[in-house]
């Protein structure tokens, strides 16, 4: 068997199996120099993309793949001797995951070449580069996998390294204070999934999503099953942000390093993944999808309108910042939720599924502008040292580049055309328009508002007299943030590559929860 | 530094809570417990002798440094042994019933529990509880040398 077949048959597994290696071997390597240690980190990042890479093109190619951990060989779900019961961990990728697991690479190895600068200096780098790591696992794995309560696992993985990332500089406590926040949120969370996982074990003996989903399918919906369901979508709901739940956004993204908040903000996508996996796939056959739909749908408007509305009062770069993040998920929540909402019905085919898509779309599209905006932000930081927009103006004298890049992510993320922004949320407002027209509506506010805002903050933060004798940040940084503009410019102007490989097949295996139950439990290719 | 008496104390029961520890790393894979909650408790062992003994006397008998390398060769014992077995899976338990290091056969029925089996589980367990001990010992000791300044 050659390396390369034999990294093909354990794609699944080496995606996160290998950044946890790095993530273990870093603090080690980092007692030979800092150089040899981001060499070392910075290859694992890469190679990590490569997988992910890798597995989208081999759910294109050859449909969902699953991975058995332990299993001989990684192919055989049900053993024999386990009366039909998948027992082990089952890794699987369909489009969905794939889509959700590049994404969070992406941004890992982009957070990686920026931090190269951005934190040189600092203390407890090994540790840094280590939880950053761990992040990267977390969220390859919340996307990966196919168990309920490896999931859990996961997303104690990714919200116990985000909140020790958070609180990376100290700042007075106030970073700390904002970790401590965000760790206590994120435990209970994780509680109230674990008593979920819990009645679901109890209910059908099995934790592995699918099977859970067909024998639910078999009993019927029960008051148990709602409960379980109600604990899930809340607890996920507020780990993505969405408006009732997002008190802790602003404190977590607005004190973290500007890589890490980019980070964060993925990593709340990921768990927002976890909420349309959830719904689709596991209640997806038995729930009600038509009100689960439009709770997320309200959620959505809710995230929306209220999330732009508080980002008008902020003059901290960051916290406004991190207040639009909550407003852009609201976009997500919107298109997915409408989706969601005629599942299974003729409007599914006429505008659902193309909603679905828009939402999915803009789940790329957030992490490449989003994290641009929040890299911008970071590299003002660093030059003018503080991130109150009052304080700060002229800087496009010096900053040029910085300046250029901020302007590309404020205009990709109002919608204006030659961006990415503009392509998804067309997309939602097409097809949510036929579901109700005031969804649109709402939509198209709610853009305008955003716009209104990063005017604001260009206007402060680049325009005017040069207040500051600064010079434009190292090399690393304007790398990491190149990188981002590139594929924001490429997608306002070819949405179509995105399209076809990434969010058309994401939308499809989602809306496809049979699909997704029959290649687990009944074997095929 | 306290008393004479504690300290006695602690001397006689430093081995007792190691040996303890220990036991349930290593049977792990037979009685409750296993490596977390065998680490754990070895962790409370140097607990006894930082209470015992105070920070200053133990800092040059225990290093941070080592400690946190202890942590971190514990994790890669553990992800090392899951990569032995990628040849057939990730995580696949290549010693179990080989008839090698903790590989003999288990036969149906009630048993009193045999160590030498359970292929990896007993090497993870030991991974982690490795790891555990150096974690958390290396927990106590930065929050025993912050408590150290307050007192002064």
């Amino acid at each position: 068997m050659s390396v390369w077949d034999f990294i093909i048959t354990n794609a699944p597994a080496l995606a996160i199996a290998v950044p946890l290696l790095g993530a273990f071997l870093t603090p080690l390597i980092y007692r030979a120099g800092r150089k040899t240690a981001l060499i070392w980190v910075l290859s694992v990042l890469s190679f990590t993309e490569f997988l992910a890479l890798l597995l989208v093109y081999l759910v294109n190619t050859y449909g969902i793949q699953v991975y058995v951990f332990g299993g001989n060989p990684s192919t055989l779900v049900i053993p024999p001797d386990s009366r039909g019961i998948p027992i082990r961990i089952i890794f699987t990728v369909d489009g969905m995951s794939a889509f959700t697991a590049l994404i969070s690479s992406t941004i890992g190895l982009v957070a990686g070449i920026y931090s190269v600068a951005s934190e040189k200096g600092r203390g407890a780098q090994d540790k840094f580069f280590a939880l950053l790591l761990l992040l990267v696992v977390g969220m390859m794995g919340m996307a990966l996998t196919g168990d309920i309560f490896n999931f859990f696992v996961f997303l104690e993985i990714n919200s116990l390294s985000a909140a020790a990332l958070v609180s990376y500089r100290i700042h007075g406590g106030k970073a700390v204070e904002a970790a401590f926040k965000y760790a206590v949120v994120s435990s209970i969370g994780a509680l109230m999934i674990l008593f979920a996982i819990a009645i679901l074990y109890g209910e059908y003996d099995a934790l592995n999503m699918a099977m859970i989903a067909e024998r639910m399918y078999q009993t019927g919906f029960s008051t148990m099953d709602i409960i379980a369901m109600a604990l899930i979508v809340v607890t996920l709901a507020m780990k993505c942000g969405a408006v009732p739940m997002h008190y802790w956004v602003p404190d977590g993204y607005g004190e973290a390093p500007g890589e890490i908040s980019a980070m964060i903000m993925v990593a709340s996508q990921a768990s927002l993944y976890g909420l349309f996996r959830m719904c689709f796939t596991v209640f997806g056959l038995s729930a009600n999808t038509h009100s689960l739909g439009w709770f997320l749908i309200i959620l959505g408007l809710l995230s929306m309108f209220i999330g732009v509305t508080m980002a008008f009062l902020q003059h901290d770069i960051k916290r406004l910042m991190a207040y639009h993040s909550v407003s852009q998920t609201g976009y997500m929540l919107l298109g997915v939720g409408v989706g969601l909402a005629t599942l299974g019905t003729s409007a599914f085919n006429q505008y659902g599924l193309f909603a679905m898509e828009g939402g999915i779309f803009h789940i790329l599209n957030n992490m490449l502008y989003k994290g641009l905006l929040f890299l911008t932000a970071g590299a003002i930081i660093y030059r003018v040292g503080t991130s109150d927009l009052n304080k700060m103006g002229g800087l496009a004298h010096s900053m040029k580049f910085t300046a250029i890049f901020y302007l590309i992510g404020a205009l990709a993320i109002a919608g204006i055309p030659p961006f990415n922004g503009f392509v998804s949320k067309l997309m939602i407002y097409e097809s949510v328009y036929q579901l109700n027209p005031f969804l649109a509506v709402v939509a198209a506010i709610v853009s305008m508002l955003t716009l209104a805002s990063f005017l604001k903050v260009f206007h402060s933060a680049f325009m005017g007299p040069k207040l500051y004798n600064v010079k434009e940040v190292p090399k690393s940084m304007l790398i990491a943030m190149g990188i981002l503009s590139f594929f924001i410019v490429l997608f306002g102007i070819f949405p179509n590559i995105a399209m076809t490989y990434l969010v058309a097949p994401a939308a499809h295996a989602l809306a496809d929860p049979v699909g997704y139950i029959t290649r687990v439990l009944g074997g095929g290719p | 530094m306290m008393s004479k008496i504690v300290r006695t104390q602690a001397n006689f029961l430093y081995p007792f809570i190691l040996i303890f520890g220990f036991y349930i790393v290593a049977h792990g894979h037979l009685t409750p417990g296993g490596g977390f909650q065998g680490g754990a408790v070895i962790a409370t062992g140097i607990a006894l002798v930082i209470v015992a003994y105070g920070y200053d006397r133990i800092k040059s008998w225990i290093k941070k440094s080592t400690l946190t390398a202890t942590e971190s060769i514990g994790l890669l014992c553990f992800i090392l042994t899951a990569f032995i077995g990628i040849g057939t899976s990730f995580f696949y338990n290549f010693l179990a019933n080989s008839g090698l290091l903790f590989g003999d056969r288990v036969s149906y029925g009630v048993n009193p529990g045999y160590l030498n089996t359970a292929g990896t589980l007993p090497i993870m367990n030991l991974a982690v509880g490795i790891e555990v001990l150096g974690g958390l010992g290396a927990i106590l000791m930065y929050m025993m040398s912050y408590g150290k300044e307050v007192d002064k």
